[in-house]
């Protein structure tokens, strides 16, 4: 086993640890510029030296590179081989400054520092660890294609519930829309064309209800269009994934060119004529937020109002669930509606995902909120690795607090730490197997090594 | 959180980002300036009574009377060594005794002796001793003149405007038994006791000093406003360019003119104002054209302190560096610090737990810059309670600390001295119990309102509490530190949130005396207890390394200062040159601003010019605010970190240069950095100057303080100088304006013609970890071709150069040849550092280079002759910077 371990070792480090004679500090993948004996020429082509000037201790090349082992160049690099750990490169400042820095020691060949080898426990431990964070990547993993199946399930679920709700709304949707009609109306400057409009409003009820809904199309043609060249394109198209006509969760190219009568993008006119395919499913970013705020608006029919509230907030809340961003493949979904919390010492902290982060004294006192839900905020390789809260309450002279949450892959689903690196701004660390990725085989790769 | 609804309060009163003006008195607000003020220049009312004259070797005396009430006053009149005159005044026999400030003056000063020239019923003239300078007091009205020759150097009561308030029995007038400002009450049991006194200067136009104000470098006639204010307070939000007190005072100022340099120190610790008039103004410059210019310039200067004595120290100069060295034969030189300290230091309100600190640490790491301590504010320690940590945040201090040490770094942790009371906290119950704490007029423990809630305020004014005080720094009484932590004392005004001007009330007492009486001193006591608390726990060996806001004449000797809570804005850039040139004059050599400013968030523009401005002033610190978004270097793109980098690289490859610097300034009292009048005082044009300025004699340095600069203009001093731009090598000659573009790499500095300066190119993480590294000399030559300059290397931070352990060595270049010679040959110290390269600036092209060695032997070195820029480089001589040896260039 020691043997297989030691193999293994040598392995992945990628070098042999017998010593290739070269420079001191200097990689073996730069080695042949270094020849013993011969003039070295500066690796910027600056100048050529005799070769016992390099390491000599003094600064030769502009770039640094005839003192590879030595501290003479403030732009040097010197190579730590660290044998059974990871190679790395040091600033040269670092070499004889007293503080150990390679694992292998070979930085610290001429201060007096007493320095230990410490690379195979380096070593040794950062492989646990990846072994560790494999494990968990791969049971994360696991739990994630659960998560994903069933936030397809809850999905599918809510969007037959959507279904129900919009039946009833049928009936209310002509009212709703008329009253929009007269409300948009009521907001023409001329106040007074206002009872002009409503007694007008009957007879030209079928009329406006033609014209809001090509108003409309243009509106979603619009609001699709998101580069507004004056078509809409299968790309923009697939960014609806409500219009996915299998609603199986994958809303792929074809299906999107299918909805544009078979073509790769459709200008204003052609698609009047694919509108119906459209129409039911699509979901304004804006449209069904401002329809509701348009009622209470409405000083006409409070009754109608009050009625059509409840109404309003459980199908908004549907829509709004649904509309969310739950990652590719919805494996965000479950943390929807939880609430995560983490006492420290003075505060007690809670992650309630795609809805708000909060803060509440320990000891009695009032919740303040660190920040409502703004949007996924990860750098663009993994955007779904940090969520960003923002628009909490104010601080005095400061911006209103916000929070980032930065998303690790755990089994559990936990919020492990928090700070405030800036006041009022707040991070939060949080592991869940939504994050996880799909390990690489190890035990692939390790049996290689073995039959190596 | 409390402070801060305190802080709140006061912008909400203000309603503007500025100083509330309304919080902090006027001279019109604060009883004694306005009845001192409201006496006009006119025949004094004292008259010198000579039959009571008496004259020793060294101490004359004579009794004054104010013929309007008959008090009579004591005059004392020494000769000092060094060419200062003393001069106090007090009342013969007043009714208690009247304060005397103690422990600023370093010893009895040396005296000299005094003779009569001549005496008749007029007056009495009095021999000086050296260069013809005489004493002549006249009696009626009483006045002194100090004269040299036929000039007269300077005149004391000229203007009539000697005041004393005698104390008295039975109140009388308003406002001189009880003062109300705001909500605030002075009961004032010792009525009226104020003090004053006239000083003209003929022939003088140019006064600096009086420190601390935010106000230009040359000081400003007051006729028409506020006279300066003494008074240390903690202004919240500070104002620009006008004469409110702040965070210190040194009662002290410098006049100048291409003639002679004098100085006056006012030893008072009481509130302070100084009134400032000159005759050339516009008006008198109009009278100057027109009676063509017979008239000599004047400038009258009043001082008024509300209680105390007049203890007056004439200085006599005659340059700028025997003022320097007079006044530092009173009150002592610069501390000499801990090398690390001239390092970069980052700050910040607050580096929030051990994990943050470890964080910011990798991060100069990662981004390969410099740094030597890292600053822990007031929220590390468990509920503002000083001497200890948060529990949680900081619950293995020493595990930082040794993280810290592991790499060569250093760290700074806050001590106030409000102390919370809480009778569960160790200090609290310890200082009560022994009756250390400063007592409020009615006797008991003084108590208000600062960071940790309610507070009280040791008094430092006592010995005995100024060691206990200094115990409590020992290892095993202030638990979880190290060697490698030191001190911060802030708010040592003291500031008091719920105080008159967020101070303390005057009728407050230490033992015998008010707390009117020593305010000015508290925060220098404050910083010497903690210094020698520093000093105690390594048994004597290491220096000390605290920072003060608050100070008084004196504070040089104890560490360093700092220009307070600033704001992130160009003209706080700018003001930070003036504040510490003026801080530098009188003694303060160790200053700096903070870097980024306090207030507010800076421009990234505005930081990296911060940056480069601070890389060249003494005192190298970031700070920022709690409520301001985090500003560590590497924050603001990969480009402006390469920036600030270089920077602060900048500074560490001068570190030698700094560092020699303030050994001189240890041991003469020479400021490190200063106005370019000081090195050319015949030179009119440097007089005003504050965007720019000298460290030492040899590098001068313009800052960049205006947005979106292009370019400055310099102003290069000395008509037979020639200077050297350190970046580029340019020669430039002297007595020009100059200007030069700039781009955001760096700011101009020139580095004078004639001089050496030792460098270490290779920066590292920390100066500690520079140790032995070697080191390039710049020798940049003159018209004259030749260039002197000094190296000085000790272990950097104990006091064993004290017992001569140190290298000092004298570097010349003359007639081709560059040499090192011993200073100090009765010094013991070896390095390990070496001489890799020297650079002549200037050069012309030599055949050969030469260097011998102590030994004789002799070797022929490489060397690159860049002949456009004349720049030799003499390639690794090798020899070691503590070595004889010398260098032909053939």
């Amino acid at each position: 086993m020691s043997c297989q371990f030691l193999l293994l070792l040598l392995l992945s480090v990628g070098v042999s640890a017998v010593e290739v004679q070269r420079p001191r500090g200097v990689p073996l993948s730069k080695r042949q510029f270094y020849e013993e004996g011969k003039p070295f020429t500066c690796l910027d082509g600056s100048r050529t030296i005799p070769f016992d000037r390099v390491n000599d201790d003094y600064c030769d090349c502009q770039d640094g590179s005839d003192e590879p082992g030595t501290a003479a160049c403030p732009n040097g690099s010197f190579h730590c081989t660290n044998a059974g750990f990871r190679p790395t490169f040091i600033p040269s400042s670092r070499i004889n400054d007293g503080i150990c820095d390679c694992c292998d020691t070979t930085d610290e060949y001429n201060s007096g520092a007493t320095c230990q080898n410490t690379c195979r426990e380096l070593g040794r431990k950062e492989r646990e660890s990846l072994q560790k964070m494999a494990e968990i990547a791969k049971e994360g993993f696991l739990l994630k294609q659960q998560l994903i199946h069933e936030a397809n399930r809850g999905l599918e679920d809510k969007k037959a519930k959507l279904g129900d709700v919009q039946g009833s709304k049928k009936d209310l949707e002509a009212k709703v829309e008329a009253l929009r009609t007269v409300k948009e109306a009521a907001e023409q400057p001329e106040r007074e064309a206002k009872e002009r409009h409503l007694k007008a409003w009957e007879d030209q009820k079928a009329l406006i209800q033609k014209e809001k809904e090509s108003a409309r199309m243009a509106e979603v043609f619009l609001e699709l269009d998101d580069d507004a060249d004056g078509f809409v394109s299968v790309p923009e198209l697939l960014s609806h994934s409500e219009l996915d006509p299998d609603a199986d969760g994958s809303f792929t190219e074809a299906e999107a060119q299918g909805l544009l009568g078979g073509v790769d993008k459709v200008d204003t006119a052609a698609f009047e004529s694919i509108w119906s395919n459209v129409k039911e499913k699509y979901m304004s970013e804006v449209r069904h937020y401002t329809s509701f705020f348009f009622l209470i608006n409405s000083k006409f029919h409070v009754k109608f109002i009050l009625f059509n509230f409840g109404f309003g907030i459980c199908f908004r809340n549907l829509e709004k669930e649904i509309s969310f961003d739950f990652g590719p493949s919805s494996e965000f979904a479950y943390l929807y509606s939880q609430c995560y919390e983490l006492t420290t010492s003075e505060y007690i902290y809670r992650l309630c995902p795609f809805n708000r982060v909060t803060q509440k004294p320990k000891f009695g006192g009032s919740e303040t909120n660190l920040g409502s839900w703004g949007k996924w905020a990860g750098p663009e390789d993994s955007i779904y690795s940090v969520m960003k809260y923002e628009h909490g309450t104010g601080c005095w002279q400061g911006p209103s607090r916000s929070t980032t949450v930065k998303l690790t892959c755990g089994k559990e689903t936990v919020v492990t730490s928090t700070s405030e690196p800036s006041r009022c701004e707040y991070l939060m660390e949080f592991t869940c197997p939504a994050i996880c990725q799909e390990p690489p085989n190890l035990e692939i790769s390790s049996h290689e090594h073995q039959e190596l | 959180m409390a402070p801060l609804l305190v802080l709140g309060l006061a912008l909400c009163l203000s309603g503007t980002w500025a100083v509330d003006k309304g919080n902090f008195k006027t001279c019109e607000q604060s009883a004694f300036c306005k009845r001192q003020r409201a006496l006009k220049p006119g025949e004094s009312p004292y008259r010198a009574l000579l039959e009571t004259m008496e004259l020793t070797n060294t101490r004359l005396t004579l009794q004054l009377i104010n013929d309007n009430n008959k008090v009579r006053l004591l005059l004392e009149l020494y000769r000092l060594q060094g060419n200062i005159t003393r001069v106090k005044i007090n009342e013969l026999k007043p009714l208690k005794p009247r304060y005397e400030v103690p422990d600023v003056l370093i010893r009895e000063p040396t005296t000299e002796p005094l003779s009569v020239l001549s005496q008749d019923e007029n007056g009495v003239v009095l021999s000086l001793g050296v260069e013809s300078q005489r004493v002549i007091i006249s009696a009626r009205p009483f006045r002194l003149d100090i004269m040299e020759g036929s000039d007269v150097l300077m005149s004391l009561n000229s203007r009539g405007l000697l005041a004393f308030e005698h104390l008295r029995m039975q109140k009388v007038e308003d406002g001189m038994w009880e003062e109300t400002f705001k909500s605030h009450t002075d009961s004032k049991p010792n009525g009226p006791s104020a003090v004053s006194l006239d000083f003209s200067l003929p022939g003088v136009e140019h006064v600096y000093g009086i420190p601390e104000h935010a106000d230009t470098l040359r000081l400003k006639t007051t006729d028409n406003g506020d006279p300066y204010r003494l008074y240390n307070l903690d202004v919240f939000q500070y104002e620009l360019y006008n004469p409110m007190a702040l965070y210190g005072s040194v009662p002290v100022m410098v006049a100048h003119s291409a003639q002679r340099t004098t100085g006056i120190f006012w030893l008072n610790a009481a509130e302070t104002w100084v009134d400032i008039s000159s005759n050339t103004t516009v008006f008198g410059k109009m009278l100057d054209y027109v009676q063509g210019s017979s008239e000599t310039p004047q400038t009258d200067v009043r001082w008024i302190s509300e209680s105390g004595i007049i203890d007056i120290f004439i200085m006599l100069g005659p340059t700028p560096k025997d003022v320097f060295s007079q006044y530092a034969s009173l009150t002592g030189t610069q501390s000499f610090p801990p090398l690390a300290s001239l390092g970069y230091h980052q700050c910040r309100w607050n580096y929030n737990d051990q994990e943050d600190v470890k964080s910011v640490d990798a991060g100069f790491d990662e981004h390969d810059i410099p740094y030597d301590f890292i600053w822990l504010d007031i929220e590390h320690t468990d509920g503002k309670r000083y001497f200890t940590w948060d529990p949680h945040k900081f619950a293995t201090p020493k595990e930082m600390l040794q993280g810290l040490m592991d790499k060569k770094r250093k760290m700074v942790a806050i001590v106030d001295p409000h102390i919370k009371v809480d009778g569960n906290y160790k200090i609290h119950n310890e200082i009560r119990s022994r009756g250390f704490y400063v007592k409020n007029k009615d006797g008991g423990d003084y108590e208000g309102w600062c960071w940790p809630g309610s507070a009280s305020y040791p008094d430092f004014t006592r010995a005995d509490m100024r060691a206990w005080w200094a115990s409590m720094f020992a290892y095993d009484q202030y638990e979880g530190t190290m060697e490698n932590l030191y001190t911060w004392n802030d708010m040592n005004e003291p500031s008091v949130f719920n105080g008159p001007e967020v101070t303390m009330h005057k009728d407050a007492t230490h033992g015998a005396w008010e707390h009117r009486d020593i305010h000015n001193l508290y925060g220098l006591y404050v910083q010497m207890a903690t210094a020698e608390g520093l000093i105690q726990r390594s048994g004597g060996v290491e220096r000390p390394f605290v920072l003060t806001r608050a100070f008084f004449a004196g504070s040089q000797r104890l560490g360093a200062v700092w220009t307070g809570d600033n704001a992130a804005e160009w003209g706080h850039l700018k003001i930070s040159i003036p504040m510490c040139l003026s801080m530098g004059l009188v003694g303060i050599s160790f200053c700096g601003a903070d870097i980024g400013g306090f207030f507010k968030s800076p421009s990234t523009e505005l930081l990296v010019r911060w940056y480069q401005a601070g890389a060249y002033q003494p005192f190298y610190r970031a700070h920022a605010h709690v409520d301001t978004p985090r500003r560590e270097p590497w924050l603001f793109g990969p480009e402006n970190t390469a920036l600030i980098r270089e920077a602060v690289r900048q500074r560490y490859t001068l570190l030698p240069y700094w560092y020699q610097l303030f050994y001189r300034a240890h041991v003469t009292g020479e400021p490190v950095m200063r106005p370019l009048w000081v090195e050319y005082p015949q030179d009119l044009a440097t007089f005003a100057l504050e965007d720019e300025y000298l460290i030492g004699r040899d590098l001068l340095v313009h800052p960049v303080v205006e947005e979106g600069a292009r370019g400055v203009t310099a102003y290069l001093p000395g008509k037979d100088e020639v200077w050297f731009d350190v970046h580029t090598f340019q020669k430039h000659n002297g007595a020009q304006n100059l200007y030069i573009p700039v781009t955001m790499s760096s700011i101009p500095v020139f580095q004078r013609g004639g001089s050496i300066i030792p460098r270490k190119l290779r920066v590292r993480r920390s100066s500690t970890c520079m140790e032995h590294d070697p080191y390039t000399l710049y020798v940049a030559l003159n018209l004259q071709r030749t260039a002197d300059g000094e190296l000085y290397i000790d272990d950097g931070h104990t006091f064993n150069y004290e017992k001569k352990e140190f290298i000092y060595r004298k570097l010349t270049f003359a007639n081709k040849v560059l040499s090192s010679v011993n200073l100090a040959p009765d010094a013991k110290f070896t390095t390990d550092s070496w001489i890799e390269r020297i650079i002549v600036l200037g050069a012309s092209k030599p055949s050969k280079v030469t260097l011998k060695t102590a030994d004789g032997q002799e070797k022929q070195l490489e060397f690159d002759f860049d002949a456009s820029m004349s720049v030799l480089t003499v390639r690794k001589p090798g020899m070691n910077a503590g070595a004889d040896w010398t260098m032909t260039f053939q």
